[in-house]
């Protein structure tokens, strides 16, 4: 019992070491957020103008999967934090913790490629209805809308494929910057996401 | 910001190998000089486009020898079609915007000083930066492509309108693949440029040495940072436009496209969509564009005439403040550019009077930069000549602005070359001559030899005399109601202009020929040129404190303190007239 | 060379502003009810900008003649009143002067855009396409027949996709490639796009107004001079775009009822 120490604990008797690096690593991923989120407000824009340009708006309704993709990419947020606790951010970390923080990211891509299956399972069921691309202006910014935020979501994968091939390879040396840089990447995905099906929900 | 544990041993490993050195560098200043070799090439490519324009206008059924061989059916006989005009402006203005405008001042020499200035080794990620010229590089080659290809390059203008861009071949030739071309090739730079900004704020924000505070940053600086800031959030809405106009094109989708079209006689399947749309995202992102191709130039002729005059400005910290005003003023302005466009004409007030009030932080710098010759001691340079041509050039086009920034003044002036002569003053000449006086005042440190002075003076006469007599009177042409983009003057109030338009030309001719002895400068001087000290111009920020040209990793081992603001001039120190920012002397006042 | 510049720069300056000086390139003679408010505008600002643009330039000529390249030992001066005195007089002068043209001259706009077409104005209607402008009257029925861009035939002379056959109004729509209209009574012209996007512009009338595909769009103007005057399209519309133009023909009221009375006989 005594020699249970908390992580908490354990990371704040550690001095905290944060190179310039590690901050512009930080800098760097908001920056990169915030111009994610102009584009994104840039097609919203489009979609409200061509929304009121015409008639010939057509209500969809959303096929139910959207909502199982939507927990899979919540829980893998919290999966995510999970794996980051298990890390501590210390120069050294021993091998049950990196073994706990793999476990907890793997179910994090897990759930990630889940929701890439679930998307495209979507696609699926809306062109089994009759719903392409080009059917019209609402089908239009659905698959625009859902295309890239899956595409933005793929490089996270990719990102989570690097922190866990590091972690693997590098072990207790990985870089930790990167990994909070995907962290906070990955929840800003999940954010997008949440706001985008707001969007899907009431305008479509 | 935090308490920092000494830099990280080294960015990146001491390149090896040639390719690692001189192709796929990591280090910001390979990347800086390769960003200006692209805008060279695209300057050069652009300016032969506008020798071509010009020569057609005067002289239509004058044969250009060898032209047929750029292009069979645009130019048979080595005359230009009139569609082909159409191409080559499209070309000449998306070359000059974007690979030129965009590349040169902000790219090329932002990326090579600002890490230095700041006191740091290189970017923040310096892999990204490579990518991001390699991307911009791709960018090229695809818009490019459209010359070679058979249906030959857009004709809609860098602008792109919707419909005329979307609706695909039906709209005319080059609107095939050529505008498909276009389309992947801005998207594409899209891309790379968000990667560059991204780097710059990263790298501000976080990578600067030990005493460098945001405001002892030299204004350059600040004019790389505010730009950055930019670019970051205006390429963000270029690049969904670009995407929404490909899905028009290919996908059948109606972003843009409205029903009932009949484009060459067929009957459009599109319906729906909102051509003004097109408009609004384009200038969203247009606005700020320009202003992104300018305060780096801004930037610059600040930096280089602080140098020259040997005393600061009246205030850097009021042209800093100016120019994020002008960065946040852009953000509201576009639809000036939409006046008559058919959106709703309260709107065009609206943007109006931001547009009026951009004139206000725009006079302080002017006021600034003027105030500040006042005492000083200027010292003649080829780039302190060029920075004082931008200042002229830059009231020169600002004053024009002022006509363009009323709707019921723009009803007469609309679409006619008194707009040309406008953003050709301001970023054809003024922001190009913030390139030269860059060049001019740094090719030393860049190259470690110096460029030749008398041949440097000789190109600023040429060019100041001859931007001067292409650009101002196309304001003229513009008042009597000379339309743009027009591939022949046929209508009946054009004949009488036709003189000066010739007059025109053959200063267009001239002043493009002069720009040779650039280029002979440029390269004459790599080889000959002479030897370059380590502050051959006396200068106080940190760029002079290293080697020319600097080592890989920029300030070798040691790590530069910095102790003073930038502009510590026409004050007594060790070395002179001034103190340098890394020097532990005392201040002055 | 400093010297130099300023002789250059007063040179330059005084070369461009003479041509405006002298009023040698200026919009053509206005023959409209709303353009001199335009015109005001255009002069006042002229004014302005030559007066900041000649000042400015004048004074950066004059501080490089003096202040360059002086012997060494020369004292280094600063501007009395230094940076608050240029923020301050910006903002006081180009305040005003925002405030004015702003305010003031919005009333050139409204005049144009804010004003309803009167009741009684004469409706024509205007189509623009790859690359020619048409227009079409009501006829006696005093309504159009509807476009049906299915049908339009430029072969037969059906520019404007009529079907006389099955729409009623349509059978007395005149057609016309000429914009004739009677002078000193209000034309209401709307505006429609055929293809792309076009413009629709008469210097003397000082109207300009992009056709919008999708969009009603339309203008309205008084012109108090008889005479023929030249419509150019001034947004780019494809390789003819330079070639695109036609004729506003103003006639005197019998004039211009005695050329619809003929041409509706000819439809």
């Amino acid at each position: 019992m005594s020699s249970t120490t908390y992580p908490s604990v354990r990371a704040a008797a550690a001095p905290r070491v944060r190179s310039a690096h590690a901050e512009a690593s930080r800098s760097g991923i908001w920056v990169g957020i915030c111009t994610i989120t102009m584009s994104f407000m840039a097609f919203i824009s489009a979609l409200y103008v061509r929304q009121g340009a015409s008639a010939d708006w057509v209500h969809i309704v959303l096929p139910r999967i959207l909502y199982f993709n939507t927990l899979a990419l919540l829980v893998s947020s919290a999966t995510l934090e999970m794996s980051r606790r298990a890390l501590p951010a210390t120069p050294e970390i021993d091998g049950s913790a990196v073994r706990r923080g793999l476990g907890w990211l793997t179910v994090t891509l897990a759930l990630g490629l889940f929701f890439v299956a679930g998307q495209y399972e979507a696609w699926r069921q809306l062109a089994a209805q009759g719903l392409y691309l080009a059917t019209n202006a609402n089908s239009s910014f659905y698959y625009v809308l859902t295309a890239m935020h899956g595409l933005h979501l793929l490089a996270g994968i990719g990102a989570l494929l690097f922190v866990i091939s590091r972690l693997v390879v590098a072990g207790n040396r990985f870089r930790r910057s990167t990994f909070e840089a995907t962290a906070i990447y990955w929840h800003f995905m999940g954010v997008l996401w949440l706001y985008l099906l707001l969007v899907l929900r009431t305008k479509l | 910001m935090q308490e920092a544990s000494a830099q990280p041993a080294h960015v990146h490993a001491p390149p090896e190998g040639f390719l690692r050195k001189n192709v796929f560098s990591l280090d910001h200043k390979v990347i800086g000089k390769q960003y200006y070799a692209l805008g060279l090439l695209a300057v050069c490519m652009g300016m032969g486009l506008s020798w071509l324009m010009r020569f057609h206008l005067v002289w239509p059924t004058t044969r250009i020898p060898g032209l047929e061989l750029l292009s069979k059916v645009g130019a048979p006989g080595g005359i230009i079609t009139p569609e082909y005009y159409l191409s080559l402006l499209t070309m000449h203005g998306t070359l000059m915007v974007f690979f030129v405008l965009t590349n040169a001042p902000f790219a090329a020499f932002g990326n090579y000083f600002l890490p230095i200035q700041i006191g740091a080794e290189d970017m923040a990620f310096p892999r990204f930066n490579m990518m991001s010229f390699w991307t911009t590089f791709v960018a090229f080659l695809v818009l490019v492509l459209a010359f070679v290809i058979p249906d030959g390059p857009p004709i809609s203008g860098w602008t792109s309108y919707a419909p005329l861009s979307a609706v695909g071949q039906d709209a005319g030739p080059g609107m095939g693949w050529g505008m498909n071309l276009w389309g992947i090739s801005i998207a594409i730079f899209c891309i790379g440029s968000l990667l560059g900004a991204l780097n710059f704020i990263a790298t501000t924000l976080d990578l600067r040495a030990k005493g460098m505070t945001l405001m002892r940053m030299p204004i350059c600086t600040w004019a790389w940072f505010i730009t950055s800031c930019i670019a970051l959030l205006a390429f963000a809405v270029l690049l969904p436009a670009c995407i929404l106009l490909i899905l028009d094109r290919t996908a059948g989708t109606s972003f843009f496209i409205p029903s009932g079209l009949v484009v060459s006689d067929r009957l459009q399947p599109h319906s729906g969509g909102s051509p003004l749309l097109w408009q609004h995202l384009f200038w969203f992102f247009g606005h700020p564009e320009v202003y992104i191709a300018i305060l780096p130039s801004m930037g610059i002729v600040s930096h280089i005439l602080i140098n020259s005059m040997r005393k600061p400005l009246l205030s850097a910290r009021v042209i800093i403040y100016s120019m994020m005003s002008i960065g946040f003023l852009s953000w509201m302005v576009w639809g000036h550019h939409m006046f008559v466009s058919g959106m709703n004409p309260f709107s065009s007030l609206l943007f109006s009077f931001p547009t009026l009030t951009i004139t206000i932080p725009a006079t302080i710098m002017t006021m600034i930069w003027l105030g500040s010759l006042y005492g000083a001691n200027i010292r003649i340079t080829s780039a302190s000549l060029f920075a004082l041509g931008f200042i002229s050039m830059f009231v020169s086009g600002g004053v024009s602005g002022f006509f363009l920034a009323q709707p019921s003044i723009d009803i007469v002036l609309h679409a006619t070359y008194f707009v040309v002569g406008h953003f050709h003053m301001v970023m054809g000449v003024a922001s190009i001559f913030g390139v030269f006086a860059g060049t001019y005042f740094w090719y030393g440190k860049m190259t470690g030899r110096m460029m030749n002075e008398k041949l440097g003076q000789l190109h600023f006469w040429l060019t100041f005399i001859g931007t001067y007599c292409i650009f101002m009177p196309f304001h003229y042409l513009g008042l009597v109601g000379n339309i743009r983009r027009y591939s022949a003057f046929v209508n009946d109030f054009t004949g009488p202009l036709m003189p000066l338009h010739k007059f025109i030309t053959i200063a267009a001719l001239c002043t493009g020929a002069a720009q040779f002895i650039f280029i002979f400068n440029l390269i004459y001087s790599h080889f000959k040129g002479k030897p370059a000290s380590e502050n051959p111009w006396e200068g106080t920020t940190l760029e002079w404190s290293i080697p020319s040209p600097p080592p890989w990793n920029n300030f070798g081992d040691k790590h530069p303190i910095v102790y003073h603001d930038p502009y510590q001039y026409g004050v007594k120190g060790s070395k002179g007239d001034y103190i340098m920012q890394d020097s532990p002397e005392p201040s002055a006042g | 060379m400093g010297k130099m510049f300023a002789i250059v720069l007063v040179i330059i300056a005084l070369a461009s502003a003479y041509p405006i000086a002298r009023h040698m390139y200026v919009p053509p003679e206005d023959i409209s009810t709303h353009g001199h408010a335009i015109d005001d505008q255009l002069s006042d600002t002229m004014a302005e900008a030559g007066f900041s643009f000649l000042g400015a330039q004048l004074v950066l000529a004059f501080f490089v003649w003096r202040f360059s390249e002086r012997k060494d030992g020369a004292k280094l001066k600063h501007f009395p009143g230094g940076a608050k005195l240029m923020v301050t007089v910006a903002f006081i002068i180009v305040g005003a002067e925002v405030f004015a043209l702003g305010v003031l001259g919005q009333k050139a706009w409204a005049n144009v855009y804010f004003t309803p077409p009167r009741p009684d104005a004469l409706q024509i209607q205007s189509q623009a396409g790859q690359f020619a402008f048409y227009f079409r009257y009501p006829g006696l029925d005093g309504k159009f027949g509807a476009i049906h861009p299915d049908k339009i035939d430029e072969g037969n002379q059906n520019f404007f996709g009529l079907d006389p056959a099955n729409d009623i109004e349509s059978r007395d729509d005149i057609v016309s490639g000429e914009l004739v209209i009677p002078v000193n009574r209000e034309v209401h012209l709307l505006m429609h796009a055929k293809d792309v996007g076009h413009s629709f512009y008469v210097r003397e009338l000082r109207i300009q107004q992009d056709y919008v595909p999708g969009l009603d769009l339309s203008v309205h103007f008084t012109a108090t001079k008889i005479g023929r005057y030249e419509i150019v399209c001034t947004q780019l519309c494809g390789l003819g775009h330079y070639n695109m133009k036609a004729y506003l023909n103003v006639m005197a009221q019998d004039d211009f009822e005695k050329w619809l009375k003929q041409k509706a006989s000819e439809q």
